[in-house]
């Protein structure tokens, strides 16, 4: 008989202790704050951020970019990892799964936070015309947001039950929800076929979804004539960086939840250790297109590319570009290289760095292009010629990554983040190896 | 009798081309009861007529054969997003003439009640390289025949005309402002607060109080984007945009290419053989946008570059009121 009671004990969804009640409390607060200063917005108009008719876009759409980005941890982790049968994956993989199912909700909020008519917020549906890049992300988004759900939802069914009989006596309410939840599960085997078959759909349709989701986002910029994002390359070079970005936030996150509720035996430093390997190989392929993304157009030097690039290796925002480049891609993989580097604390340290590096990447892939348009910038305010966030920006793009956070917490509160059932049929399948073996 | 009958088979013929041969064939018959029935009427009238036919000869008909007709180019009624019938603005910008006046943008501010901090119109202070001579550059909204800012609408708010305008629908815009982003000229501006522009005085279409369909995209709207229109209020009354005629130069040329004739108010010239003698070209034609703006180089200058000098304010476009 499979040993559930010790894996339930261990797996099953634990009461936050006083740490976690902060960190929930904290996260809300910061979440009101930044519906406050949505709201303001909302009544002063945009006048309240410090984007201008040169500066049009700003850190809510590079937050935008940086959440669309994160979510696609769900492609590259679950299903590539799925594919190539990599089994040590089974108890990162629902973590992964709850990061890509927040950020990609958040992707779906941050957009309307940039509109400045959300009251119209229908006439896209309305009005809606096929051949513009935003009706393209108006389609792709809430498909990859069913997507990621379902892929969440389906592994989850069997341990549904589990829990379902499991809080039966103690919590008879939560079990109920459970129950519902688990929408009738009793593992049988017709249900068991039903199962493994909707996930290996779900879990190969998330592949096409995903790299169609992190191209349209790339093409909101490549289909426009500005120098920077004028590139065949954006593409790949988004695909790329969103693994980056993807692969350093599960880390952290998968860090946070081994040390909070303990599950060293679940997930050990054989874990920690294929991250690792598997995040250098994301930053090395990253690098490559970084590569292609600016040196060649330094080469040719084109005058518009090379005002552009100056502005990035020497002027402006040359310490943000090299501490994207160098702290969010370059150390990682010298870190990461090595064995000791690949233990979990420096690799909590490194993805810190990584997510950091990534959302600062997407604010450099905004904004330099913006100021420097064809035309000179004349005949508006001196302030025109420069962006920073204002406040209400940041208290909104705070509340945002707060509600992301907040929807991972609550998550892992209700969701066993470890998947129980498949830890038990492998933990069988191990013992059935020692008895043939022996 | 001849004629109406001719007529009246062109009309069948046209109508017979959509309806089907069957119907067409029926219609023959039609047609000619039809014509010996207003044959019998025109006995009753006795005024005569004088007209010219296509090929220039004079007839005489009967005044009962004359029908009103409704006249091509009349612009009381049109679809604002289809535009004037049969025409295409365009407009040349004579570079040697100007001298950074400013009379343009002062003109344009007020007439369209620009309230920001951008105006519609500006003149640059453009300087190619450092051993070519500077010189004053006005831009309005190039109105191109490819608009980049179109393709990239994702609502259908910014749209192309027929007569060649690009227009606002500010009452559909969802301000994502990507439109500004596609656009390579700059040329868009965002109402980021409550436009505040005052009590707008204009020709109110009708019964509905809304702006009448040459005012598209007046008055501005908090959270939507606002351009260059070409003033097409002024062009249905039969005169120039408010820039052409408060430039004391002349620099501004406006008119219709199928026409092919352009003026700044004072004299008239032909577009073609004016583009032609005076090299005119146009903003960025290497990104296939296809302006219907056109610039004539500043050669043989009408005054010197610095005179402009002392007008330019590098860091303000349009004078707000204290």
């Amino acid at each position: 008989m499979k040993n559930y009671d010790k894996l339930l004990h261990d797996l099953a969804p634990q009461k936050f202790g006083k740490k976690g009640v902060i960190w929930t409390i904290s996260l809300v607060v910061l979440i009101v704050l930044g519906i406050i200063a949505y709201i303001d917005q909302i009544i002063r108009g945009q006048m309240v951020t410090n984007m201008n008719d040169y500066a049009l876009w700003g850190v809510y759409i590079s937050n935008f970019v940086f959440f669309v980005a994160t979510s696609f941890v769900g492609t590259v982790a679950v299903a590539v990892l799925r594919l190539t049968n990599n089994n040590w994956r089974t108890p990162i993989v629902r973590i992964a799964e709850i990061i890509a199912v927040a950020a990609i909700i958040m992707a779906g909020i941050t957009i309307m936070i940039d509109m400045g008519r959300p009251d119209r917020l229908l006439n896209l549906f309305i009005h809606g015309r096929m051949q513009s890049p935003i009706t393209w992300d108006v389609i792709i988004i809430p498909t990859a947001m069913m997507v990621c759900l379902l892929l969440l939802y389906f592994p989850l069914l069997p341990d549904f039950g589990l829990l379902h009989k499991h809080y039966e006596d103690k919590k008879p309410k939560l079990s109920k929800w459970y129950g519902r939840l688990s929408l009738n599960w009793t593992g049988s085997d017709a249900q068991k076929a039903l199962q493994h078959k909707s996930i290996q759909i779900i879990a190969i349709l998330i592949i096409p979804v995903g790299f169609m989701l992190q191209t349209i986002d790339a093409w909101l910029f490549s289909t426009l004539y500005r120098v920077g994002w004028d590139s065949t390359n954006l593409g790949a070079y988004f695909i790329s960086g969103a693994s980056v970005a993807g692969i350093g936030a599960l880390v952290c996150v998968v860090y946070v939840l081994q040390k909070v509720y303990k599950l060293e035996d679940y997930i050990t430093d054989l874990h920690f250790d294929k991250l690792g390997k598997f995040l250098v190989l994301v930053c090395l392929i990253y690098l490559y297109f970084n590569l292609n993304e600016y040196l060649i157009p330094q080469l040719t030097s084109k005058k518009g590319s090379t005002t552009h690039i100056n502005v990035l290796f020497k002027g402006e925002y040359a310490p943000l570009f090299w501490f994207v480049t160098i702290g969010g891609l370059i150390i990682p993989v010298i870190v990461l290289l090595f064995k000791q580097g690949r233990k979990p604390l420096p690799m909590f340290l490194i993805g810190l760095l990584v997510v950091a590096g990534s959302w600062w990447k997407r604010y450099l892939i905004v904004t330099p292009t913006l100021l420097h348009p064809f035309l000179p910038i004349q005949g508006v305010p001196e302030s025109w010629h420069h962006y920073f966030p204002s406040m209400h920006e940041w208290l909104i793009t705070i509340g945002t990554l707060a509600m992301a956070l907040l929807i991972i917490t609550v998550l892992v509160r209700y969701v066993p983040i470890v998947p129980i059932q498949k830890t038990a049929d492998e933990q069988e399948e191990l013992q059935l190896n020692k008895i043939t073996k022996s | 009798m001849k004629n109406n009958n001719t007529d009246s088979r062109r009309k069948f013929l046209d109508k017979g081309l959509k309806l089907g041969l069957i119907t067409a064939i029926g219609a023959v018959g039609l047609t000619k009861i039809a014509s010996k029935l207003t044959a019998q009427t025109d006995k009753n009238s006795g005024d005569k007529m004088e007209l010219m036919t296509t090929d220039g000869t004079i007839v005489v008909v009967d005044s009962s054969e004359v029908m009103e007709m409704e006249h091509a180019g009349k612009i009381d009624k049109y679809d604002v997003r289809e535009g004037m019938p049969n025409r295409k603005f365009v407009m040349v910008i004579d570079l040697a003439k100007c001298t950074n006046e400013l009379k343009c943008q002062s003109s344009c501010n007020t007439n369209h009640f620009v309230t920001g901090d951008h105006s519609w119109l500006k003149v640059y202070k453009m300087q190619e390289d450092t051993d070519t001579a500077p010189y004053w550059m006005p831009t309005t909204c190039m109105h191109c025949d490819q608009p980049a800012c179109v393709t990239v609408c994702p609502v259908d708010a910014t749209f192309k005309r027929r007569d060649g305008l690009v227009l606002i629908d500010t009452e559909r815009c969802i301000g994502c402002r990507f439109c500004m982003a596609a656009c390579p000229y700059s040329t868009r501006v965002f109402n980021w607060s409550e436009p505040n522009q005052g009590k707008i005085i204009m020709d109110m279409g009708d019964e509905t109080n809304r702006p009448a369909a040459e005012y598209a995209g007046l008055p501005s709207i908090k959270g939507t984007v606002d351009k260059c229109d070409f003033c097409p209020h002024k062009i249905k009354e039969n005169e120039l945009p408010h820039c052409v005629t408060a430039c004391p130069n002349g620099v501004f040329y406006f008119g219709d290419k199928y026409e092919d004739t352009v003026t700044n108010g004072e004299e008239t010239l032909v577009l073609s053989k004016l583009l032609a003698d005076k090299h005119g070209y146009r903003l960025m034609e290497g990104l296939g946008t296809k302006p219907n703006v056109y610039y004539l180089p500043p050669v043989d200058r009408l005054g010197d570059f610095e005179e402009g000098l002392e007008r330019y304010t590098e860091f303000k476009s349009v004078d707000k009121p204290k």
